[in-house]
C-alpha cells in the first residue's frame, strides 16, 4: 500500500515551548447511545471505559475522548484504525451506532514545555489555570475549531481539521515565538 | 521656559541618560521619563498645532487625558501618528515629530484660520459645504481633509507582531493606585482570583505626588509594602502598562497591554490585547482634573495644576519659573507647595472663590504667596508661550484689575471621577453637588444576566477625591490636609462677554469653545448627544476627557436647566485608543484567515496554479502553462478533458455519512427526490431545499449499505448542510435513529474525466472499472495502484468520468500517480473554471449561479428530481403555494447569442415599456455565461419569463455603452443531449 503522510509530515518548532505535528494518528469516530451496555462491553473488551463528560480515558495503549453527549473519539495506531472501526461496528451487533475511521480527517499537534499553556492562552478562550489533566475541551484556536487536553506532564495535545493544519501550525509557531512569554 | 530641575524626580534614573529627537533636533532625557517630561525638560513647550484653527499648543496634562500633545512617533515602517507624549515612555533613539502644521511647527500657514476664527463657528462645515452636493465628494472633502488631519500613517507593512490572550478571574481591578491596590489585597485575602491592571509603568497613582500618610506610612512606602504583600499571593496577577480599555456584557473586559512600545524591535510582541472574563470589575481608575474656561486657556504654558506638580515631583521638570495658579478649590494649592518646594516662584494664586480660608491656602500664604480671592483670569497673553495673565473679578465681565508676569499657568476647575469602566456596560451616574461632578451610583451598578453586579467603583473613581476618604472606603486609616469645598466655575469670569467666550476653549483637540456650545443651544440643540455631534465637543481621540463636564455644564446653563437634567454623553470603549494591530492580533498575512488546504495543494502551488476562493479553500481555477493566458488555459483544459483525460481535485466536495434504521426516511425528507429506494451500490443526483422551498444544495447521494448513505454536497455547502441535517435531527426528529458524520476531510477526491479515463484507471490496475462492472451511476470499492479507493461513476462534465475517493493522507500520492500514469493519455489537471464551462455545456445547474435563494427546483426544469410519490419533504408545502406554482415564474433556458459573442454574466433581458419607477421592464436574466471552446461560441443559461415555452424567440440584452446583444432561447443542454458519452 502506498505510504500515507500526515498533513504537515511531523514538522515542529521550538520557541519558548515546542510545538509539533504529531504525525499519523488513528482516530475512530463513535456516535452511539453512551449509556448502551453493549457499547460499554465492546469498549471494556479493549480495556476502555465510556468516559465521563469531557474526559479522556486510556486503556490498552489507546485513548478514548468524550466529544458530545452521543459522540466519542477513539485514538489508536493509524494502521489498525480501518480494521478496528470495522470490528467495533460488527461487535455492536446491529445496535444503532455510527463507527467510522476518521484518521485522515484531522491533524494532531502537541505543545510541550513548562510554558505550554502560555502558547494556547493566546489562541483559545480556555481557562488553562483550571483545566484538569485529561479533560478535553472543544473550543477554537483563533478562527478555527479545535479540541485539546492535557495529555501528559508538560504536554497538551490538540486536534483540528486536516485542511487547516497549516494555519494551525502558523498560529502555534507565532504564539510560541521567543519573547512572547506572558509570565 | 521649562527645564530640568537639578534635584528630585521620583520616577527618573539620572544614571541612565537617553537620547532622542524631536522634529530632528537631538534632545536628552532619563530612564523613567515620559516623552512629555523629556520634551519639557528640553525646553520644548510648543508641541503642535490645533486641528481647526492651527493654534500653537503645548501640554495641558501629564496622563492619558492629554488632548494636545500628539506626535508622529517613530519612522518609516514604525511611524505611528497621534501618539500622546504623556503616555509614551522615553527610550533611547526615540524619534518624534509634531503634527498638523505646514510648513513648520513655528511658522504655520494654516494659522490663518485662527485669524478668521469667527467664520468657523459650530456647525460651520455642515452649514457651508452643502451645495452643490457633488462638490462635497470631489472638492470640499478632499481639500478639508488635506488642510486638517492629524498625523500621517506608515506606508510600509507594520514590522511588529501583535497578539491576544485570554484570562479569567473573579476580580479584575482597573487601576493600580491606592484604591486599586487596597481593593486587590482585600479580594486576594478572601481567596479570589485577582488581576490588577495599571495603565502606566508605575504603581501608586497620584498619592505619592499629592502626599499625606496611609496607615502611618508615606504613600510610596505603603504602595511598596502592599505590592510586596500582593506578590506573595499566588491568586494575584499584577500587570503594568496594561489598560482596561472597555467592559462589556457578561463581565467581558478588553484590556490593552503595551508590552514593547518602549523597547521597539526587541523581538517581543508590541501590544497584547487581553480578553478577560471577570466576575466583577473594580474601577479604581482615579479622577481627571478639569480645566477652567477662560480666554486664552490654550496658550502653551497653561496646564492643569495637577500636571504641573506631576512634572515637578515625578520627573523633576519645571514647566516654568514663575507660576500663576488659578483655581476654584483647595487641591490646586498643593501645586503651589510643589512649585515652592522645587525652589520656583508662585506669582499668585488666583482663587475664584470669595474666601480661601482652608488649611492648604493658609499653608501657601504662610510661605509668602499672595492669594487673590474672588478673582479670575480675563486673558492670557503670549502666542507660543505664556508671558502674562490678566486678572479680573470672577463675578464681573472681565475688566482687568492687574496683569501678572508668568511663564506657566496652573489651572484647576475641580475633578471628574473616571467613570468610564463603570459606565461602559450600563452603570448609572449621579450628580454630586458638593464635588460638582458625576460619580457612580452604586445602587444602579451594571449587572450581569443573573443580576449580579458587574462593576463597582472605588477611590477617586467613586468620587472619593481625598486620600482619607479613599482610605476610609477601603477600611484603612490615612491623614491628609483637609480641603474646603470648591465653588463650581464653568466660565471665567462669570460675566464674560462674547469676545472672551470666543477664546475660552473647552475641547482643545477639536477647537470647541464656550461660544460654540452656546451657539448650539441657541440654534435649538437641547440633547447633549446632538450638541456633541454638532459642535464636535468630545469627539476627538481624547473623547472629551477634559471637556465633557465643562461642556455639558455650559449647555445646561444656556438651556437654563440643572446639569443632571442635561446628563452626560455615552461613555464608550476603548478608554484611550488602542492599536489596530492589537485588535487584529495574529490575524495577518498567512494567518489572516484559516486557509483550507487539500492534500494536493502543494502540487497545485508548485504548478503555479491560478486560484479562486471557495469558502476558505483556494481551489485551482486553472493551471496556466508558461505565458498562457487564464482563458487559453481554461480552453485547453476543457478541450483536453473532452478529447483525452482531465484530472480535477474534487476533495472540497462535502461528504456526509448518514447512518441508521431511519436514515432512509430522513433522507427522503432532506431531499426532494426518493433516496430510501436507492439500491445499495447505486448513486443518485439529489436536490435539497430549505423550508421555504428554495433550492439550497445539490449533489450525488450514494447508497453504501442497508442502513448507510453518503451524501455529497457542494464545496461551500458541506458544513452548512451538515448543520442543517443535525438541526433537524436534534430539534425536530430527535426520536429518529439517525447519526451523521461529516467526512468531508477524511477523503481526498479526484475526478478522472474524459474518453480516456477508463484506460488510465485500467493502467493503474487493481479493480474492474469496465462499463459492465461499474456502469454509470454506480460505485465500487477496491484498490487502484495499491491505493484503497472508492470509485463513483458520476459525471458533472458530460464525459466518461470516475470520481475516486482515497484517504486524505494518500491523496497527494494518488494525484501524483494519476498525473504520471496519465502522461501517455495526455492527462492534464483542470480547474474550477473548466468544470464550470463543461457543466454549462451540459446544461447542468450550479448552486449559487442558477440559484440565489429565490429559485425553486421547478424554475430550473428539475421536476424530474422531485418525487411526486412522497408525502412530504422539506420545501414541499412551500412549493405548493400560489406564487410558487405560478406559470409566470422565470424559468431556466439556454441562451445563444446571434453573433456568437459571450453575454455578460447577470445581464437582464428587457421587455416592452417601463415599470412604475420609470425603469425598463425586464423578462429574464443571465445566470451563467461562458465561452465554450467545444462549441466555439458563447453559451449561456438564464431564467426567462415563460422561457421553456418560447424556444427560438430572440431576446434583447442591453450591455455596456448602449450596445444590445441579441440572443435566442434554446435548450440549456448544448452538448451530447443523449448523454451517450457519460454512459460510455
Amino acid at each position: 500500500m502506498p505510504e500515507a503522510v500526515s498533513a504537515l509530515k511531523g514538522v515542529s518548532h521550538t520557541g519558548f515551548a515546542t510545538v509539533a505535528e504529531a504525525g499519523l494518528t488513528g482516530m475512530i469516530q463513535i456516535r452511539a447511545d453512551l449509556a448502551s451496555p453493549r457499547l460499554a462491553a465492546v469498549l471494556a473488551e479493549r480495556g476502555l471505559a465510556v468516559p465521563e463528560q469531557r474526559k479522556v480515558v486510556t486503556g490498552g495503549g489507546r485513548r478514548l475522548a468524550w466529544m458530545s453527549p452521543d459522540e466519542l473519539l477513539l485514538f489508536c495506531s493509524y494502521d489498525e484504525a480501518p480494521v478496528l472501526a470495522g470490528d467495533l461496528t460488527a461487535e455492536m451487533g446491529g445496535e444503532h451506532a455510527l463507527i467510522v475511521n476518521v484518521s485522515d480527517m484531522r491533524a494532531v499537534f502537541t505543545i510541550t514545555g513548562a510554558k505550554r499553556d502560555e502558547v494556547l492562552m493566546k489562541l483559545c478562550p480556555v481557562d488553562f489555570a483550571t483545566l484538569p489533566e485529561m479533560e478535553l475541551r472543544r473550543t477554537r484556536a483563533a478562527q478555527t475549531g479545535v479540541a485539546l487536553w492535557r495529555s501528559g506532564p508538560e504536554e497538551i495535545t490538540l486536534i483540528c481539521f486536516r485542511s487547516v493544519a497549516g494555519y494551525m501550525m502558523g498560529l502555534l509557531e507565532t504564539a510560541s515565538r521567543k519573547g512572547g512569554e506572558i509570565f | 521656559m521649562s527645564t530640568r530641575l537639578s534635584k528630585g524626580g521620583r520616577l527618573i534614573d539620572r544614571s541612565k541618560p537617553l537620547s532622542f529627537r524631536f522634529n530632528g533636533a537631538p534632545m536628552r532625557g532619563f530612564a523613567g521619563d515620559s516623552l512629555a517630561a523629556a520634551l519639557l525638560a528640553n525646553g520644548q513647550v510648543l508641541l503642535g498645532r490645533s486641528f481647526k484653527y492651527h493654534r500653537p499648543r503645548g501640554l495641558i496634562a501629564s496622563g492619558a487625558e492629554e488632548p494636545n500633545a500628539l506626535v508622529n512617533l517613530g519612522r518609516n515602517a514604525r511611524v505611528e501618528p497621534d501618539q500622546r507624549v504623556t503616555t509614551t515612555e522615553l527610550f533611547d533613539g526615540l524619534e518624534a515629530a509634531s503634527q498638523n502644521h505646514w510648513p513648520s511647527l513655528d511658522f504655520d500657514i494654516g494659522a490663518i484660520n485662527n485669524t478668521f476664527g469667527k467664520l468657523f463657528p459650530a456647525g460651520f462645515y455642515y452649514k457651508t459645504f452643502m451645495f452643490p452636493q457633488i462638490a462635497w465628494k470631489y472638492l470640499f472633502e478632499p481639500v478639508i481633509r488635506r488642510a486638517a488631519g492629524l498625523g500621517t500613517a506608515a506606508k510600509e507593512a507594520d514590522p511588529d507582531r501583535y497578539e491576544q490572550a485570554y484570562a479569567y478571574c473573579d476580580v479584575l481591578v482597573a487601576g493600580g493606585g491606592v484604591a486599586g491596590l487596597a481593593a486587590a489585597l482585600a479580594e486576594a485575602k478572601a481567596g479570589k482570583r485577582v488581576i490588577v491592571m495599571e495603565q502606566t509603568p508605575f504603581w501608586g497613582g497620584r498619592a505619592p505626588v499629592d502626599g499625606g500618610t496611609i496607615e502611618g506610612l508615606a504613600p510610596a512606602e505603603w504602595i511598596d509594602r502592599t505590592l510586596d504583600l500582593l506578590a506573595t499571593y499566588p491568586n494575584v496577577q499584577l500587570m503594568t502598562r496594561t489598560m482596561v480599555a472597555g467592559l462589556h456584557n457578561h463581565g467581558y473586559a478588553i484590556c490593552y497591554e503595551r508590552v514593547a512600545d518602549h523597547t521597539p524591535g526587541d523581538g517581543r510582541p508590541r501590544h497584547r490585547l487581553w480578553r478577560v472574563r471577570a466576575g466583577v470589575t473594580v474601577a479604581a481608575t482615579g479622577a481627571i482634573e478639569r480645566p477652567l474656561a477662560f480666554a486664552g486657556n490654550d496658550v502653551p504654558g497653561v496646564m492643569l495644576a495637577s500636571a504641573v506638580r506631576d512634572y515637578i515631583v515625578n520627573w523633576a521638570v519645571s514647566p516654568g519659573d514663575r507660576v500663576v495658579i488659578v483655581t476654584n478649590n483647595d487641591d490646586a494649592y498643593r501645586t503651589a507647595l510643589a512649585v515652592l518646594d522645587a525652589g520656583l516662584t508662585v506669582e499668585a494664586v488666583v482663587d475664584a472663590r470669595e474666601r480661601a480660608g482652608g488649611d492648604l491656602p493658609q499653608l501657601v500664604r504662610a510661605r509668602g504667596v499672595r492669594v487673590m480671592e474672588g478673582r479670575g483670569i480675563a486673558g492670557v497673553m503670549g502666542h507660543k508661550a505664556v508671558t502674562h495673565v490678566q486678572v479680573c473679578s470672577q463675578a464681573g465681565e472681565g475688566g482687568v484689575t492687574e496683569t501678572l508676569e508668568c511663564d506657566c499657568v496652573a489651572m484647576s476647575g475641580g475633578w471628574s471621577p473616571v467613570v468610564h469602566i463603570f459606565s461602559h456596560v450600563g452603570g448609572k451616574l449621579l450628580w454630586d453637588e458638593a464635588g460638582a461632578m458625576f460619580r457612580p451610583d452604586a445602587t444602579r451598578a451594571p449587572t450581569g444576566p443573573d443580576g449580579s453586579v458587574l462593576a463597582r467603583a472605588v477611590g477617586a473613581a467613586n468620587g472619593h477625591l481625598t486620600l482619607d476618604a479613599i482610605a476610609a472606603e477601603a477600611g484603612l486609616s490615612a491623614e491628609v490636609e483637609p480641603e474646603a469645598p470648591l465653588a463650581p466655575v464653568w466660565v471665567m469670569p462669570a460675566g464674560a462677554g462674547q469676545a472672551l467666550r470666543f477664546k475660552a476653549f473647552l475641547d482643545y483637540q477639536n477647537d470647541v469653545k464656550v461660544s460654540d456650545v452656546e451657539l448650539a443651544a441657541r440654534e435649538g440643540y437641547t440633547s447633549v448627544e446632538h450638541t456633541k455631534r454638532y459642535t464636535t465637543l468630545g469627539m476627538a481621540s481624547d473623547q472629551g476627557k477634559l471637556s465633557n463636564i465643562n461642556g455639558l455644564a455650559i449647555l445646561s446653563d444656556s438651556l437654563g436647566q440643572p446639569i443632571p437634567t442635561t446628563g452626560t454623553t455615552t461613555f464608550r470603549p476603548p478608554y484611550t485608543p488602542i492599536s489596530f494591530g492589537a485588535m487584529a492580533g495574529e490575524a495577518r498575512g498567512d494567518l489572516f484567515q484559516p486557509m483550507r488546504r487539500t492534500a494536493m495543494q502543494d502540487w497545485h502551488e508548485a504548478k503555479g496554479y491560478h486560484w479562486e476562493p471557495v469558502g476558505f479553500w483556494r481551489r485551482p481555477y486553472c493551471y496556466p502553462r508558461g505565458a498562457e493566458s487564464h482563458r487559453d488555459a481554461v480552453n485547453r483544459e476543457i478541450t483536453n478533458a473532452r478529447t483525452n483525460v482531465g484530472l480535477l481535485d474534487a476533495s472540497t466536495l462535502g461528504k456526509i455519512l448518514v447512518k441508521g434504521p431511519d436514515a432512509g426516511k430522513f433522507l427522503d425528507m432532506m431531499y426532494t427526490n426518493m433516496m430510501s429506494t436507492l439500491p445499495v451500490g447505486k448513486c443518485r443526483y439529489g436536490l435539497m431545499c430549505n423550508e421555504n422551498g428554495f433550492l439550497s444544495d445539490d449533489g450525488v447521494v450514494v447508497r453504501l449499505s442497508d442502513d448507510s448513505w453518503l451524501c455529497h454536497t457542494t464545496s461551500g455547502g458541506a458544513d452548512r448542510i451538515h448543520a442543517h441535517m443535525e438541526d433537524w435531527l436534534q430539534c425536530e426528529w430527535w426520536d429518529w435513529k439517525v447519526y451523521t458524520a461529516n467526512l468531508t476531510e477524511q477523503y481526498a477526491q479526484i475526478a478522472v474525466v474524459g474518453p480516456k479515463a477508463r484506460k488510465l484507471l485500467e493502467k493503474l490496475g487493481g479493480m474492474d472499472v469496465s462499463k459492465e462492472a461499474l456502469p454509470f451511476m454506480t460505485w465500487a470499492e477496491g484498490t487502484l495502484a495499491g491505493f484503497p479507493v472508492r470509485v463513483y461513476r458520476i459525471s458533472f462534465s458530460g464525459e466518461l468520468s470516475y470520481e475516486i475517493a482515497v484517504p486524505a493522507n494518500m491523496g497527494a500520492a494518488l494525484w501524483e500517480a494519476l498525473n504520471t500514469a496519465g502522461e501517455e493519455f495526455g492527462a492534464m489537471p483542470y480547474g474550477t473554471e473548466a468544470l464550470h464551462v463543461m457543466r454549462a455545456e451540459k446544461g447542468f445547474i450550479m448552486i449559487g449561479d442558477e440559484t440565489d435563494g429565490t429559485v425553486i427546483p421547478q424554475d430550473l426544469g428539475l421536476n424530474w428530481a422531485i418525487s411526486k410519490k412522497k408525502a412530504d419533504y422539506l420545501g414541499k408545502r412551500a412549493q405548493e403555494r400560489s406564487f410558487m406554482v405560478s406559470p409566470d415564474r422565470w424559468r431556466l433556458v439556454g441562451l445563444e447569442t446571434l453573433d456568437g459573442s459571450v453575454l455578460p454574466d447577470g445581464v437582464y433581458a428587457v421587455a416592452e415599456g417601463n415599470n412604475a419607477n420609470g425603469q425598463r421592464n425586464t423578462q429574464g436574466r443571465v445566470t451563467s455565461s461562458y465561452y465554450s471552446p467545444t462549441l466555439k461560441k458563447g453559451i449561456a443559461m438564464g431564467l426567462v419569463l415563460h422561457g421553456p415555452e418560447r424556444m427560438g424567440e430572440i431576446l434583447d440584452f442591453p450591455a455596456d455603452k448602449g450596445a444590445v446583444i441579441k440572443a435566442r432561447i434554446v435548450d440549456p443542454c448544448f452538448y451530447d443531449k443523449e448523454g451517450e458519452k457519460a454512459d460510455a
